[in-house]
């Protein structure tokens, strides 16, 4: 049995530890371990990687029959330098998010904690499948959990969140599926396997129109689910209501999914598809995610709808980046869904943590908490600075490489979205001025004497920590991935650029 | 006649080739005299029998699922087997089982007769046996009768209930009305494909191989195809499409749960059985017969979700949500004129849309007061927290009827989608795309009403406190169907093996 299907599956078989009846202790270990195993293995892989045998780009490639394989449809696992990364960004924002959960009062915290290893175990399949009806099949594996625990364990307007959140997604969803599917039967290879399908492609390229609906279809439907702008409305309001764990793993990771959908799927296999919709993509994204998105964070009162707000934006980052339709903009890209992946679940968690000292969302009700907890202030400085993509953290690669490859291609909405890094340093340092500098607010003196903040707990810094070292290493040591990515990346878009579409090839 | 015709006649009686019916009917009759036989106190030993009997014919049944009579036609020409007759049989052995271990649970409440309800049941079953293998409209209208008639004593059941009896009336006027349309569609058809001066008429039109090589030979004839209409019409009844699914919600409200299940999982998919064979036989008309099922398609896909939305009585909710399925099952019916894989996406949706249904249907009765008829959503405030099972068991069931991965409900309806896209049929699948995501709202509806902390008005001094909701315990026999409904929605979402060899997928 091979480590990625291990790193899918013993979150899921630890899972029913939790219903099992054990005694609490016992569950909690078992919990522990299967928030790790993932982790584990997803930076043994990363270590492997580069002296892995690879197949069609694919390292650790294997397949199992489920039954369907008539459809062409096999449970295919596979690596490439695209999803590596990914897969390993996966298994240790879950660890942190499984720490932080475990660590954290939670209600009924076996059913909670059950319901975090489905999702987690969906979160690596996502990224490990190379069939693309599995990757999607993990997707809404991960996904459901999401709703139920928004809706049991959220906070304020946790029903209306919950319901909004469903709605959204599951359109996002149902579309992406369609346009999954439509890829299917119009590549003529009738099989969901990725290798099989960027083949046939590569044989016959599909029809210029074909390619434009689907890619439109995809857009959309990726778009809902990464929140791109205007499709974007529940994401703020979802982060704002979910537990904490959810939501670092939710914004951090399972988000990616639509970007990774784009990147590894649609451009690949829809080149002009892509071309036909990338100025589109590229404004919506620009004016819409980073800037619109962008001054409305600034506006913010509640510090966690801010930090919703703040990861909608960067997405903004990311559309632009594929929107480039270039290696290097592709490249960025995925640094940026690796680097946002652990900075967006580094501030969702200090968020959560600065709550259980305020008692409070509310920006202004807060003030001078450094004096109470200087550690977790330094924490939120830094994932502050890591979130504008400061030199030093995984996200300034991430970003200056998407705005190098930018500017060939959209000059002025370039100039925007560099604009776009003042208005993040404005709301993100006003954020923490806010809320551990200046003078203590009345109401925070009223919290204080009801219940006196420390500072952060070994087991609240723990998770954070393995957070901030990940987004400093990849800072001060990019070629830890960029040099995976980049094969892949040429690998992939040079084959498909020269494919011409079938009804250019006729005439 | 000759007596070499009438003795080929009677070769062809091969009653072994119906053994598992005539079994399902004996077991029926035994119950009766069971009743007869034993004292008042032992009556509660009968609907074991019955269940165990069941499990025994099913045993035996699996044992011999590959029997030697596949693709022969046998009793004159009334009986054709199929592979996917023999599926269907199957399936509808499971779901009289799951019926009626919901029936002992139900009727324990009801100062009702106890026996019947599961000799009808089974007599019902046995009738839908011989539908789903029916080469005849004679065959096919008195089996479709048998099972509508038991279904007319079914519904009414608690007759000291006046929605119940409503129920009772509703389902008969509006069965009588369709299998009226039915039988002049089939009088239609028997005449047009028996007047001589066409060609390939034939004496025995009833039977559907001469029918078939009629309509091949007369694609352009009116009176054929004003028939194919009204037998098409006819069959909606069954499956509950527009235009006769208006009876659903009041039928499936006042029925006593179990008979509204059984209506859910059997008698639909006993239409569709119908629905499957007769899109053989009308092959020759096939554009009018698109046609008209694709409005069928359409319309019942918007009624069903669209009418579901505001639906607070579960048992109207899960009626209409039924609606909406049978919608994407009809797409599935017209992409498999086509292609040959979507009868195996059918059987597979039909499948997993029994687990599901049963979970569901499972769960209802557990959470059902002395009123059989009202279940609200407001009934299912906290289960989660203080029935856990019964929480997980429904949450699983939903799921699966709303199509969300893992479970096997969402593998239906992708198999379904991909038969339909590849038949090339965008319009309806963009419809059914739009009924899914409306049915989303519903059905996580019910799964927030039950997971979900609920808000609940203050009790101030001297208020009557508000009532429990009703909670019956879970028997064994109960709490092992559900299991296993549960169970298997997950199992065949992750794995679909052995169903998907037998139906042709993999």
């Amino acid at each position: 049995m091979d480590l990625l299907l291990i790193a899918i599956l013993s979150p899921l078989a630890l899972s029913l530890a939790m219903v099992l009846g054990l005694p609490k202790a016992v569950a909690r270990n078992l919990a522990y371990v299967g928030f790790a195993i993932p982790a584990v293995i997803g930076i043994w892989l990363w270590c492997q990687y580069g002296a892995a045998t690879k197949e069609s780009g694919y390292a650790f490639l294997t397949s199992y029959d489920t039954g369907l394989s008539g459809l062409g449809i096999n449970l295919t696992l596979g690596l490439n330098g695209i999803a590596m990364p990914l897969f390993a960004m996966a298994g240790i924002v879950g660890l942190a998010a499984g720490l932080y959960a475990l660590q954290s009062a939670a209600e009924r915290l076996n059913q909670y904690v059950l319901l975090l290893l489905v999702m987690q175990g969906g979160l690596m399949g996502v990224f490990a499948s190379v069939d693309v009806f599995f990757f999607y099949f993990f997707h809404e594996l991960a996904l459901i959990p999401t709703f139920i625990m928004v809706g049991i364990w959220g906070g304020r307007d946790r029903n209306y969140a919950a319901m909004k959140m469903t709605i959204y997604l599951t359109v996002g969803a149902m579309l992406s599926l369609i346009g999954l599917i439509a890829i299917y039967y119009t590549s003529g290879a009738q099989t969901f396997d990725m290798i099989a399908l960027r083949e046939a492609v590569a044989d016959q390229g599909l029809s210029t129109v074909a390619q434009k609906n689907i890619f439109g279809l995809l857009m959309v439907g990726f778009g809902v689910l990464v929140s791109l702008w205007p499709l974007h409305t529940w994401a703020p309001l979802g982060y704002g209501a979910a537990p904490s764990s959810v939501a670092m793993l939710h914004a951090g990771v399972l988000k990616k999914f639509g970007l990774y959908g784009l990147i590894q799927v649609a451009m690949p296999l829809l080149p002009q598809g892509a071309q036909h919709w990338a100025l589109i993509l590229a404004t919506l994204a620009v004016v819409g995610n980073v800037l619109v998105v962008g001054i409305i964070t600034i506006a913010q009162r509640d510090l966690k709808q801010l930090v919703g707000y703040s990861s909608v934006m960067h997405m903004g980052y990311a559309f632009l980046g594929i929107a480039c339709i270039s290696l290097v903009g592709v490249g960025g890209v995925v640094f940026m869904m690796v680097a946002h992946g652990f900075s967006a679940a580094l501030l969702f968690l200090l968020a959560t943590s600065i709550h259980h000292r305020t008692q409070t969302f509310d920006l202004d009700e807060m003030g001078g908490l450094v004096k109470h907890a200087p550690v977790l202030s330094a924490f939120f400085v830094a994932a502050t600075l890591a979130s504008i993509g400061l030199p030093g953290f995984a996200n300034f690669w991430g970003e200056i490489t998407i705005f190098v490859a930018a500017w060939k291609v959209f000059p002025v909405l370039t100039v925007i979205a560099v604009g776009g890094v003042v208005i993040s340093a404005i709301y993100g340092l006003r954020a923490a001025a806010r809320v551990f500098f200046g003078p203590q607010t009345e109401a925070f003196d009223k919290v204080l004497e009801e219940k006196p903040a420390a500072d952060l707990s070994w087991s609240e810094k723990l998770p954070a920590l393995i957070l901030l070292v990940s987004l400093l290493a990849l800072g001060f040591w990019p070629k830890l991935m960029s040099d995976s990515i980049n094969e892949s990346v040429t690998e992939i878009y040079t084959a498909a650029e020269a494919v011409e579409p079938v009804d250019v090839a006729r005439n | 006649m000759s007596t070499e015709l009438l003795q080929q006649a009677a070769a062809s009686n091969q009653w072994v080739a119906i053994g598992p019916e005539l079994m399902v009917g004996c077991l029926a009759l035994f119950l009766l005299l069971l009743e007869i036989v034993l004292p008042k106190s032992r009556y509660e030993m009968i609907p074991s029998i019955a269940i165990a009997g069941l499990l025994g014919i099913i045993a035996g049944f699996i044992m011999n699922y590959h029997t030697s009579f596949i693709g022969e036609t046998t009793f004159n020409g009334l009986l054709k087997h199929t592979g996917t007759g023999q599926f269907l049989r199957l399936f509808f052995l499971l779901a009289a089982t799951g019926v009626s271990v919901l029936g002992v649970v139900a009727l324990k409440r009801q100062a009702m007769p106890k026996v019947e309800f599961f000799a009808i049941t089974l007599v019902v079953t046995a009738a839908m046996m011989l539908l789903a293998q029916s080469n005849n409209f004679v065959m096919l209208f008195v089996a479709l009768e048998t099972i509508t008639v038991g279904f007319y004593i079914l519904v009414s059941y608690t007759r000291t209930n006046p929605l119940s009896l409503e129920a009772g009336l509703k389902y008969l006027i509006m069965g009588a009305l369709s299998s009226g349309i039915l039988l002049f569609g089939i009088a239609l058809l028997y005449g047009a494909g028996g007047s001589p001066g066409l060609t390939a008429s034939s004496a025995d039109s009833m039977n559907f191989d001469n029918l078939r090589v009629f309509l091949y030979a007369n694609p352009d004839n009116i009176v054929a195809a004003v028939g194919i209409v009204l037998v098409l019409a006819g069959v909606a009844f069954k499956i509950g499409s527009v235009p006769f699914q208006i009876w659903i919600p009041d039928v499936y409200q006042g029925a006593p749960t179990p008979v509204s299940a059984f209506l859910a999982i059997a008698s639909k998919a006993a239409g569709f059985a119908v629905m499957l064979t007769l899109v053989t036989v009308f092959d020759g008309h096939q554009k009018l017969v698109i046609g008209v099922l694709s409005v069928m398609a359409i319309a019942t896909i918007l009624f069903g979700n669209l009418a579901a939305l505001t639906q607070h009585n579960v048992k109207r909710l899960i009626g209409l949500s039924g609606v909406s399925h049978a919608g994407y099952l009809l797409i599935g019916v017209i992409a498999a004129i086509h292609v040959p894989f979507a009868v195996g996406a059918i059987c597979f949706y039909l499948f997993a849309y029994l687990l599901g249904s049963l979970a569901v249907f499972g769960v209802m009765t557990h959470v059902s007061g002395d009123d059989d008829a009202e279940q609200d959503l407001d009934h299912y405030v906290d289960l989660a927290k203080t029935h856990p099972f019964l929480g997980a068991v429904l949450g699983v069931g939903l799921g699966s009827l709303a199509g969300i991965p893992p479970l096997a409900g969402f593998m239906g309806k992708l198999l379904v989608f991909l038969a339909a896209f590849e038949a090339g049929l965008y319009g309806l699948l963009a419809v059914a795309i739009i009924g899914v995501v409306l049915s989303i709202y519903y059905y996580f509806g019910w799964i927030k009403a039950a997971f979900f902390p609920q808000w609940r008005p203050p009790v101030f001094e001297g208020d009557d406190p508000i009532p429990d909701p009703p909670r019956q315990p879970v028997g064994m026999a109960a709490g092992i169907v559900l299991a296993t409904c549960a169970l298997a929605s997950v199992f065949l979402g992750f794995y679909q093996g052995p169903l998907g060899a037998w139906l042709g997928l993999s």
